[in-house]
Protein backbone atom coordinates (compact mmCIF):
# COMPACT_ATOMS: atom_id res chain seq x y z
CA UNK A 1 0.00 0.00 0.00
CA UNK A 2 2.77 2.54 -0.85
CA UNK A 3 2.99 4.60 -4.17
CA UNK A 4 5.67 3.83 -6.47
CA UNK A 5 8.24 6.66 -7.33
CA UNK A 6 7.45 9.82 -8.85
CA UNK A 7 8.78 12.95 -9.48
CA UNK A 8 7.71 15.71 -6.88
CA UNK A 9 6.73 18.95 -8.31
CA UNK A 10 5.66 22.23 -5.72
CA UNK A 11 5.12 24.79 -8.17
CA UNK A 12 4.36 28.34 -6.85
CA UNK A 13 2.18 29.52 -9.34
CA UNK A 14 -0.45 28.21 -11.41
CA UNK A 15 1.58 29.16 -14.79
CA UNK A 16 4.37 27.17 -13.21
CA UNK A 17 2.13 23.95 -12.84
CA UNK A 18 0.57 24.32 -16.33
CA UNK A 19 4.28 24.63 -17.70
CA UNK A 20 4.74 21.75 -15.94
CA UNK A 21 1.46 19.88 -17.13
CA UNK A 22 2.39 20.84 -21.10
CA UNK A 23 5.85 19.39 -20.45
CA UNK A 24 5.01 15.95 -18.76
CA UNK A 25 1.20 16.04 -20.30
CA UNK A 26 -0.21 12.30 -19.92
CA UNK A 27 2.84 11.40 -17.30
CA UNK A 28 1.79 14.20 -14.89
CA UNK A 29 -1.17 14.06 -11.97
CA UNK A 30 -2.12 17.01 -10.35
CA UNK A 31 -2.67 16.72 -6.76
CA UNK A 32 -4.48 19.16 -4.93
CA UNK A 33 -6.41 17.45 -1.55
CA UNK A 34 -4.89 13.87 -2.67
CA UNK A 35 -8.26 12.39 -0.97
CA UNK A 36 -8.45 10.31 -4.77
CA UNK A 37 -5.25 10.08 -5.85
CA UNK A 38 -2.92 9.19 -3.14
CA UNK A 39 -5.22 6.16 -2.62
CA UNK A 40 -5.40 5.30 -5.85
CA UNK A 41 -1.07 5.54 -6.15
CA UNK A 42 -1.58 3.59 -3.07
CA UNK A 43 -2.92 1.16 -4.65
CA UNK A 44 -1.15 1.10 -7.90
CA UNK A 45 -3.90 1.73 -10.02
CA UNK A 46 -2.19 4.87 -11.13
CA UNK A 47 1.05 5.75 -11.92
CA UNK A 48 1.87 8.99 -12.56
CA UNK A 49 5.88 9.64 -13.49
CA UNK A 50 5.54 12.93 -12.10
CA UNK A 51 2.97 14.58 -9.42
CA UNK A 52 1.76 18.14 -9.57
CA UNK A 53 1.02 19.66 -5.95
CA UNK A 54 -0.98 23.36 -6.24
CA UNK A 55 -0.26 23.22 -2.61
CA UNK A 56 1.83 25.67 -2.62
CA UNK A 57 -0.16 28.26 -4.76
CA UNK A 58 -2.33 31.00 -3.17
CA UNK A 59 -5.31 32.32 -4.38
CA UNK A 60 -6.98 28.95 -5.20
CA UNK A 61 -9.47 28.52 -2.28
CA UNK A 62 -11.78 31.35 -3.30
CA UNK A 63 -15.32 30.99 -3.05
CA UNK A 64 -16.97 33.91 -4.85
CA UNK A 65 -20.70 34.91 -5.89
CA UNK A 66 -22.04 37.44 -8.44
CA UNK A 67 -25.50 37.60 -9.91
CA UNK A 68 -26.41 34.48 -7.60
CA UNK A 69 -24.09 32.27 -9.64
CA UNK A 70 -21.40 30.76 -7.21
CA UNK A 71 -17.89 30.02 -8.38
CA UNK A 72 -15.18 27.98 -6.59
CA UNK A 73 -11.68 27.66 -7.12
CA UNK A 74 -9.40 24.36 -7.39
CA UNK A 75 -8.34 24.62 -3.83
CA UNK A 76 -11.61 25.13 -2.23
CA UNK A 77 -11.49 21.99 0.29
CA UNK A 78 -14.88 20.31 0.89
CA UNK A 79 -15.30 21.28 4.73
CA UNK A 80 -14.27 24.99 3.41
CA UNK A 81 -17.79 24.58 1.26
CA UNK A 82 -19.60 22.65 3.97
CA UNK A 83 -18.86 26.03 6.45
CA UNK A 84 -19.30 28.46 3.61
CA UNK A 85 -22.02 31.58 4.05
CA UNK A 86 -22.27 32.01 0.58
CA UNK A 87 -22.30 28.86 -0.52
CA UNK A 88 -25.35 28.33 2.14
CA UNK A 89 -27.07 31.42 0.81
CA UNK A 90 -26.70 30.81 -2.79
CA UNK A 91 -26.10 27.07 -3.45
CA UNK A 92 -27.73 25.40 -1.00
CA UNK A 93 -27.96 22.41 -2.94
CA UNK A 94 -24.06 21.87 -2.70
CA UNK A 95 -24.17 22.63 0.83
CA UNK A 96 -27.09 19.92 1.56
CA UNK A 97 -24.81 17.79 -0.55
CA UNK A 98 -21.29 18.39 1.59
CA UNK A 99 -22.63 16.55 4.61
CA UNK A 100 -22.82 12.94 2.62
CA UNK A 101 -19.24 13.92 0.93
CA UNK A 102 -16.86 11.11 3.27
CA UNK A 103 -15.84 11.81 6.73
CA UNK A 104 -14.68 15.55 8.21
CA UNK A 105 -10.75 13.67 8.10
CA UNK A 106 -11.10 13.29 4.53
CA UNK A 107 -13.38 16.60 3.79
CA UNK A 108 -11.00 19.13 5.50
CA UNK A 109 -8.04 17.85 2.53
CA UNK A 110 -10.08 16.60 0.00
CA UNK A 111 -11.63 19.39 -2.52
CA UNK A 112 -14.37 19.90 -4.11
CA UNK A 113 -13.09 20.24 -7.70
CA UNK A 114 -10.65 17.34 -6.87
CA UNK A 115 -14.26 15.74 -6.65
CA UNK A 116 -15.41 16.66 -9.68
CA UNK A 117 -12.00 16.36 -11.78
CA UNK A 118 -11.68 12.69 -10.33
CA UNK A 119 -14.70 11.65 -11.84
CA UNK A 120 -16.06 8.95 -9.48
CA UNK A 121 -19.29 7.61 -10.73
CA UNK A 122 -20.78 6.86 -7.00
CA UNK A 123 -19.77 10.03 -5.51
CA UNK A 124 -21.48 13.20 -5.04
CA UNK A 125 -20.33 16.56 -6.49
CA UNK A 126 -20.36 14.86 -10.10
CA UNK A 127 -24.08 14.42 -9.99
CA UNK A 128 -24.59 17.71 -8.43
CA UNK A 129 -22.98 19.30 -11.39
CA UNK A 130 -25.03 17.89 -13.71
CA UNK A 131 -28.16 18.39 -11.92
CA UNK A 132 -27.40 22.11 -11.47
CA UNK A 133 -26.10 22.63 -15.24
CA UNK A 134 -22.63 23.63 -13.85
CA UNK A 135 -20.06 25.37 -16.15
CA UNK A 136 -16.62 24.18 -15.54
CA UNK A 137 -13.54 25.89 -16.71
CA UNK A 138 -10.17 24.07 -17.78
CA UNK A 139 -7.10 26.04 -18.33
CA UNK A 140 -3.78 24.94 -19.65
CA UNK A 141 -0.76 26.87 -20.72
CA UNK A 142 -1.98 27.57 -24.03
CA UNK A 143 -5.42 29.13 -22.33
CA UNK A 144 -8.85 28.50 -20.92
CA UNK A 145 -12.26 26.49 -21.97
CA UNK A 146 -15.32 26.01 -20.66
CA UNK A 147 -17.04 22.90 -20.56
CA UNK A 148 -20.49 22.14 -19.80
CA UNK A 149 -21.92 19.66 -17.15
CA UNK A 150 -23.06 17.58 -19.50
CA UNK A 151 -20.06 17.21 -21.87
CA UNK A 152 -18.18 17.03 -19.20
CA UNK A 153 -18.32 13.64 -17.62
CA UNK A 154 -17.21 10.71 -20.53
CA UNK A 155 -16.52 7.33 -18.94
CA UNK A 156 -15.12 5.94 -15.74
CA UNK A 157 -13.26 7.87 -13.53
CA UNK A 158 -12.97 10.11 -17.39
CA UNK A 159 -13.65 13.61 -18.06
CA UNK A 160 -13.51 16.16 -20.76
CA UNK A 161 -10.17 17.50 -19.18
CA UNK A 162 -6.84 17.02 -21.12
CA UNK A 163 -3.85 15.63 -19.80
CA UNK A 164 -2.28 19.32 -19.75
CA UNK A 165 -5.05 20.85 -18.45
CA UNK A 166 -6.10 21.78 -14.43
CA UNK A 167 -10.28 22.49 -13.96
CA UNK A 168 -9.66 25.82 -12.32
CA UNK A 169 -13.06 26.45 -11.46
CA UNK A 170 -16.79 25.12 -11.16
CA UNK A 171 -19.69 27.86 -11.41
CA UNK A 172 -23.41 26.78 -10.34
CA UNK A 173 -25.82 28.80 -12.11
CA UNK A 174 -27.94 31.20 -10.01
CA UNK A 175 -30.10 29.19 -7.69
CA UNK A 176 -33.92 29.90 -8.24
CA UNK A 177 -36.43 30.89 -5.29
CA UNK A 178 -38.53 28.53 -6.60
CA UNK A 179 -36.42 25.27 -6.77
CA UNK A 180 -36.32 22.64 -4.01
CA UNK A 181 -33.52 20.13 -3.68
CA UNK A 182 -32.55 17.32 -1.82
CA UNK A 183 -29.46 14.23 -1.93
CA UNK A 184 -30.48 11.00 -0.74
CA UNK A 185 -28.57 7.90 -1.12
CA UNK A 186 -27.81 4.52 0.53
CA UNK A 187 -24.25 3.38 2.03
CA UNK A 188 -23.07 0.38 4.35
CA UNK A 189 -21.52 2.99 6.56
CA UNK A 190 -22.60 6.84 6.54
CA UNK A 191 -19.75 8.63 4.62
CA UNK A 192 -18.67 5.90 2.43
CA UNK A 193 -19.58 6.15 -1.51
CA UNK A 194 -23.11 5.40 -1.65
CA UNK A 195 -24.13 2.40 -3.22
CA UNK A 196 -26.90 4.30 -5.17
CA UNK A 197 -27.65 8.12 -4.44
CA UNK A 198 -29.73 10.76 -6.10
CA UNK A 199 -29.71 14.49 -6.65
CA UNK A 200 -33.31 15.70 -6.66
CA UNK A 201 -33.88 19.58 -7.97
CA UNK A 202 -37.30 20.73 -8.70
CA UNK A 203 -38.71 24.17 -9.59
CA UNK A 204 -42.55 24.42 -8.40
CA UNK A 205 -44.63 27.56 -9.84
CA UNK A 206 -47.74 27.61 -8.41
CA UNK A 207 -47.98 23.88 -7.46
CA UNK A 208 -46.60 23.38 -10.82
CA UNK A 209 -43.37 21.48 -11.55
CA UNK A 210 -41.44 23.31 -13.62
CA UNK A 211 -38.22 22.21 -14.11
CA UNK A 212 -36.89 18.84 -12.39
CA UNK A 213 -33.71 17.47 -12.37
CA UNK A 214 -32.89 13.89 -11.39
CA UNK A 215 -29.11 12.70 -11.23
CA UNK A 216 -27.97 9.15 -9.97
CA UNK A 217 -24.76 8.37 -8.64
CA UNK A 218 -23.53 5.12 -8.22
CA UNK A 219 -25.92 4.18 -10.96
CA UNK A 220 -23.58 3.96 -14.08
CA UNK A 221 -20.30 4.59 -15.22
CA UNK A 222 -21.09 8.06 -14.86
CA UNK A 223 -23.22 10.39 -12.66
CA UNK A 224 -26.04 10.65 -14.84
CA UNK A 225 -30.11 11.88 -14.84
CA UNK A 226 -33.19 9.61 -16.19
CA UNK A 227 -34.62 12.57 -18.54
CA UNK A 228 -37.77 10.15 -18.99
CA UNK A 229 -38.50 10.23 -15.47
CA UNK A 230 -37.64 14.48 -15.45
CA UNK A 231 -40.04 14.94 -18.09
CA UNK A 232 -42.63 12.90 -16.86
CA UNK A 233 -42.89 15.19 -13.51
CA UNK A 234 -42.74 18.74 -15.43
CA UNK A 235 -46.42 20.00 -15.74
CA UNK A 236 -47.82 17.88 -13.04
CA UNK A 237 -48.53 18.83 -8.96
CA UNK A 238 -45.97 17.11 -7.38
CA UNK A 239 -47.57 14.21 -5.67
CA UNK A 240 -47.01 10.63 -4.58
CA UNK A 241 -48.51 8.69 -7.73
CA UNK A 242 -46.16 11.31 -9.70
CA UNK A 243 -42.83 10.79 -7.48
CA UNK A 244 -44.17 6.38 -8.08
CA UNK A 245 -44.45 6.73 -11.52
CA UNK A 246 -41.02 8.49 -11.95
CA UNK A 247 -39.70 5.75 -9.93
CA UNK A 248 -40.67 3.39 -11.95
CA UNK A 249 -39.15 4.89 -15.01
CA UNK A 250 -35.79 5.44 -13.17
CA UNK A 251 -35.56 1.42 -12.19
CA UNK A 252 -36.72 0.31 -16.18
CA UNK A 253 -33.91 2.45 -17.58
CA UNK A 254 -30.56 2.07 -15.45
CA UNK A 255 -28.89 -0.85 -15.36
CA UNK A 256 -26.12 -0.01 -12.42
CA UNK A 257 -23.16 -2.15 -12.56
CA UNK A 258 -23.08 -4.90 -9.98
CA UNK A 259 -20.46 -4.91 -7.57
CA UNK A 260 -19.29 -7.05 -4.36
CA UNK A 261 -21.45 -4.85 -2.18
CA UNK A 262 -24.81 -4.79 -4.71
CA UNK A 263 -26.17 -6.64 -7.03
CA UNK A 264 -27.49 -4.63 -10.73
CA UNK A 265 -31.29 -6.07 -9.22
CA UNK A 266 -30.89 -4.51 -5.80
CA UNK A 267 -29.42 -1.04 -7.27
CA UNK A 268 -31.97 -0.40 -9.62
CA UNK A 269 -34.29 -1.29 -7.33
CA UNK A 270 -32.55 1.29 -4.79
CA UNK A 271 -32.81 3.86 -7.57
CA UNK A 272 -36.43 3.33 -7.86
CA UNK A 273 -36.76 3.70 -3.68
CA UNK A 274 -34.66 6.53 -3.86
CA UNK A 275 -36.46 8.12 -6.52
CA UNK A 276 -39.67 8.21 -4.11
CA UNK A 277 -37.67 9.22 -1.47
CA UNK A 278 -35.53 11.77 -2.82
CA UNK A 279 -38.86 13.25 -4.35
CA UNK A 280 -40.36 13.27 -1.17
CA UNK A 281 -37.04 14.64 0.81
CA UNK A 282 -36.96 17.77 -1.60
CA UNK A 283 -40.72 18.97 -1.38
CA UNK A 284 -40.85 18.59 2.17
CA UNK A 285 -38.75 21.05 2.52
CA UNK A 286 -41.01 23.71 1.30
CA UNK A 287 -43.87 21.42 3.01
CA UNK A 288 -45.55 21.46 -0.28
CA UNK A 289 -48.11 18.26 0.47
CA UNK A 290 -47.15 14.81 -1.39
CA UNK B 1 19.71 11.02 11.43
CA UNK B 2 20.07 7.76 12.92
CA UNK B 3 21.61 4.74 11.06
CA UNK B 4 18.40 3.13 10.19
CA UNK B 5 17.30 6.59 8.56
CA UNK B 6 20.58 7.20 6.59
CA UNK B 7 20.19 3.67 4.99
CA UNK B 8 16.05 4.24 4.57
CA UNK B 9 17.09 7.55 2.35
CA UNK B 10 19.90 5.28 0.89
CA UNK B 11 17.58 2.74 -0.27
CA UNK B 12 14.66 5.96 -1.59
CA UNK B 13 17.29 7.63 -3.66
CA UNK B 14 18.20 4.48 -5.67
CA UNK B 15 14.13 4.25 -6.78
CA UNK B 16 14.66 7.55 -8.77
CA UNK B 17 11.96 9.15 -7.19
CA UNK B 18 11.65 12.90 -5.96
CA UNK B 19 13.61 13.35 -2.65
CA UNK B 20 12.76 16.32 -0.83
CA UNK B 21 13.20 18.48 2.42
CA UNK B 22 9.73 18.97 4.40
CA UNK B 23 9.39 21.19 7.19
CA UNK B 24 6.40 21.55 9.87
CA UNK B 25 5.45 21.35 13.58
CA UNK B 26 5.01 18.24 15.03
CA UNK B 27 3.19 18.05 18.93
CA UNK B 28 4.83 21.91 18.92
CA UNK B 29 8.12 20.52 18.14
CA UNK B 30 9.88 22.25 14.66
CA UNK B 31 10.72 19.45 12.67
CA UNK B 32 12.99 18.90 9.22
CA UNK B 33 13.25 15.38 7.31
CA UNK B 34 14.82 14.66 4.01
CA UNK B 35 12.60 11.68 2.36
CA UNK B 36 11.30 10.53 -0.19
CA UNK B 37 8.20 12.35 -1.82
CA UNK B 38 6.37 9.41 -2.60
CA UNK B 39 6.46 8.63 1.39
CA UNK B 40 3.31 9.19 3.27
CA UNK B 41 2.94 11.63 6.52
CA UNK B 42 1.71 8.96 8.31
CA UNK B 43 5.20 6.92 7.68
CA UNK B 44 7.07 9.80 8.44
CA UNK B 45 5.22 10.67 11.38
CA UNK B 46 5.98 6.72 12.34
CA UNK B 47 9.17 6.23 10.87
CA UNK B 48 11.52 9.15 10.82
CA UNK B 49 9.82 11.42 14.13
CA UNK B 50 9.30 7.95 15.64
CA UNK B 51 6.03 9.10 16.97
CA UNK B 52 4.38 5.35 16.50
CA UNK B 53 1.42 5.78 18.06
CA UNK B 54 -0.09 7.01 14.98
CA UNK B 55 -1.58 3.69 13.80
CA UNK B 56 -2.03 2.17 10.19
CA UNK B 57 -4.74 0.31 9.17
CA UNK B 58 -5.86 0.26 5.67
CA UNK B 59 -3.78 2.77 4.40
CA UNK B 60 -6.27 4.14 1.99
CA UNK B 61 -8.52 6.16 4.17
CA UNK B 62 -11.28 3.89 5.17
CA UNK B 63 -10.35 2.91 8.98
CA UNK B 64 -9.13 6.55 10.31
CA UNK B 65 -6.94 4.88 12.24
CA UNK B 66 -4.03 7.35 11.35
CA UNK B 67 -6.36 10.33 12.06
CA UNK B 68 -3.81 13.26 12.97
CA UNK B 69 -4.51 17.10 13.53
CA UNK B 70 -3.32 19.04 10.98
CA UNK B 71 -3.90 23.24 11.79
CA UNK B 72 -5.85 21.57 14.08
CA UNK B 73 -8.27 19.80 11.66
CA UNK B 74 -8.90 16.10 11.65
CA UNK B 75 -6.76 14.26 8.30
CA UNK B 76 -6.16 10.99 7.62
CA UNK B 77 -2.04 11.32 7.58
CA UNK B 78 -1.88 7.99 5.48
CA UNK B 79 -3.76 10.23 2.43
CA UNK B 80 -1.11 13.16 2.91
CA UNK B 81 2.43 13.14 1.35
CA UNK B 82 4.36 14.56 4.03
CA UNK B 83 5.84 17.00 1.12
CA UNK B 84 2.07 18.08 1.58
CA UNK B 85 2.57 19.01 5.50
CA UNK B 86 5.14 21.73 4.49
CA UNK B 87 4.88 24.19 7.08
CA UNK B 88 1.99 22.86 9.10
CA UNK B 89 1.28 22.28 12.25
CA UNK B 90 0.86 18.70 13.09
CA UNK B 91 -0.79 16.99 16.07
CA UNK B 92 -0.69 13.43 17.15
CA UNK B 93 -1.48 10.78 19.90
CA UNK B 94 1.25 11.81 21.96
CA UNK B 95 0.89 15.99 22.04
CA UNK B 96 -2.79 14.99 23.73
CA UNK B 97 -0.94 14.43 27.22
CA UNK B 98 0.64 17.24 29.26
CA UNK B 99 4.04 17.30 29.58
CA UNK B 100 4.36 15.59 32.99
CA UNK B 101 2.22 12.71 31.58
CA UNK B 102 -0.90 13.83 33.13
CA UNK B 103 -4.01 12.54 29.95
CA UNK B 104 -5.98 14.46 28.48
CA UNK B 105 -9.33 14.26 29.51
CA UNK B 106 -10.70 12.78 26.01
CA UNK B 107 -7.82 9.95 27.33
CA UNK B 108 -8.96 9.74 30.82
CA UNK B 109 -12.32 9.54 29.96
CA UNK B 110 -12.13 6.81 27.06
CA UNK B 111 -9.98 4.38 29.50
CA UNK B 112 -12.39 5.19 32.49
CA UNK B 113 -15.55 3.50 30.02
CA UNK B 114 -13.77 1.12 28.64
CA UNK B 115 -13.00 2.59 25.44
CA UNK B 116 -10.44 0.56 24.40
CA UNK B 117 -9.89 -3.34 23.75
CA UNK B 118 -7.14 -3.80 21.81
CA UNK B 119 -6.66 -0.38 21.30
CA UNK B 120 -5.54 -0.30 17.34
CA UNK B 121 -8.21 1.90 16.55
CA UNK B 122 -7.69 3.88 19.62
CA UNK B 123 -5.21 7.10 18.13
CA UNK B 124 -7.75 7.58 15.04
CA UNK B 125 -10.74 7.60 17.56
CA UNK B 126 -8.98 9.96 20.29
CA UNK B 127 -7.87 12.63 17.63
CA UNK B 128 -11.36 12.50 16.28
CA UNK B 129 -12.89 12.98 19.49
CA UNK B 130 -10.27 15.49 20.23
CA UNK B 131 -11.29 17.14 16.53
CA UNK B 132 -15.32 17.57 17.56
CA UNK B 133 -14.95 18.49 21.05
CA UNK B 134 -12.69 21.44 20.20
CA UNK B 135 -15.53 22.81 17.93
CA UNK B 136 -18.61 21.20 19.47
CA UNK B 137 -18.28 21.09 23.11
CA UNK B 138 -21.20 19.20 23.68
CA UNK B 139 -22.56 17.16 20.79
CA UNK B 140 -25.27 14.94 21.05
CA UNK B 141 -25.22 11.66 20.65
CA UNK B 142 -26.12 11.13 17.15
CA UNK B 143 -23.44 13.81 16.51
CA UNK B 144 -20.55 12.21 18.25
CA UNK B 145 -21.72 8.98 16.11
CA UNK B 146 -21.84 10.86 13.43
CA UNK B 147 -18.28 12.79 13.57
CA UNK B 148 -17.06 9.32 14.91
CA UNK B 149 -18.25 6.93 11.42
CA UNK B 150 -15.15 7.52 9.78
CA UNK B 151 -13.30 5.27 12.25
CA UNK B 152 -13.76 1.30 12.74
CA UNK B 153 -13.22 -0.34 15.37
CA UNK B 154 -13.07 -3.83 15.17
CA UNK B 155 -13.62 -5.04 19.25
CA UNK B 156 -16.09 -3.13 21.01
CA UNK B 157 -18.87 -2.26 19.10
CA UNK B 158 -18.90 1.26 19.36
CA UNK B 159 -20.92 1.23 22.46
CA UNK B 160 -18.37 2.21 25.05
CA UNK B 161 -16.58 4.82 22.65
CA UNK B 162 -19.81 6.68 22.31
CA UNK B 163 -19.67 6.42 26.24
CA UNK B 164 -16.18 7.55 26.61
CA UNK B 165 -16.89 10.47 24.72
CA UNK B 166 -20.10 11.77 26.52
CA UNK B 167 -17.73 11.11 30.00
CA UNK B 168 -15.27 13.12 28.20
CA UNK B 169 -17.80 15.93 27.71
CA UNK B 170 -19.05 15.94 31.21
CA UNK B 171 -15.19 15.92 32.23
CA UNK B 172 -14.73 18.96 29.64
CA UNK B 173 -17.82 20.72 31.12
CA UNK B 174 -15.79 20.77 34.81
CA UNK B 175 -18.85 18.39 35.90
CA UNK B 176 -18.76 15.56 37.69
CA UNK B 177 -17.38 12.24 36.17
Amino acid sequence: MKAPPFIYHRPETLDDALALLAEHGDEAKVLAGGQSLIPLMALRMGRPAHVVDLGAIDGLAEITEADGAVSLGPLVRHEQANRSDVIAQHAPLVAQTMPHVAHRAIRTQGTVLGSIAHGDPAAEMPAVVIATGATLTATSSSGERTIAAAEFFEGYLDTALRSDEILTDVTFPAWPSTAVSSVVEVARRHGDYALVGVVTTLDITDDIVTDAALAYFGAASTAIRVSAAEQSLIGSSPSREAFDAAATIVAAELAPPADIHGSTAYRKHLAGVLTTRGLTAAVDSIGVPA
Amino acid sequence: MTDTQSSRLAAETATGGSIVDVSFTVNGSATSVTVEARRTLSDVIREDCELTGTHLGCEHGVCGACTVLVDGQPSRSCLMLAAQAEGRDITTIEGLAGPDGELHPVQQAMMDAHGFQCAFCSPGFLMSTVALLDENPDPTSEEIREELSGNLCRCTGYQSIVDGVERAVKIMKGGSK
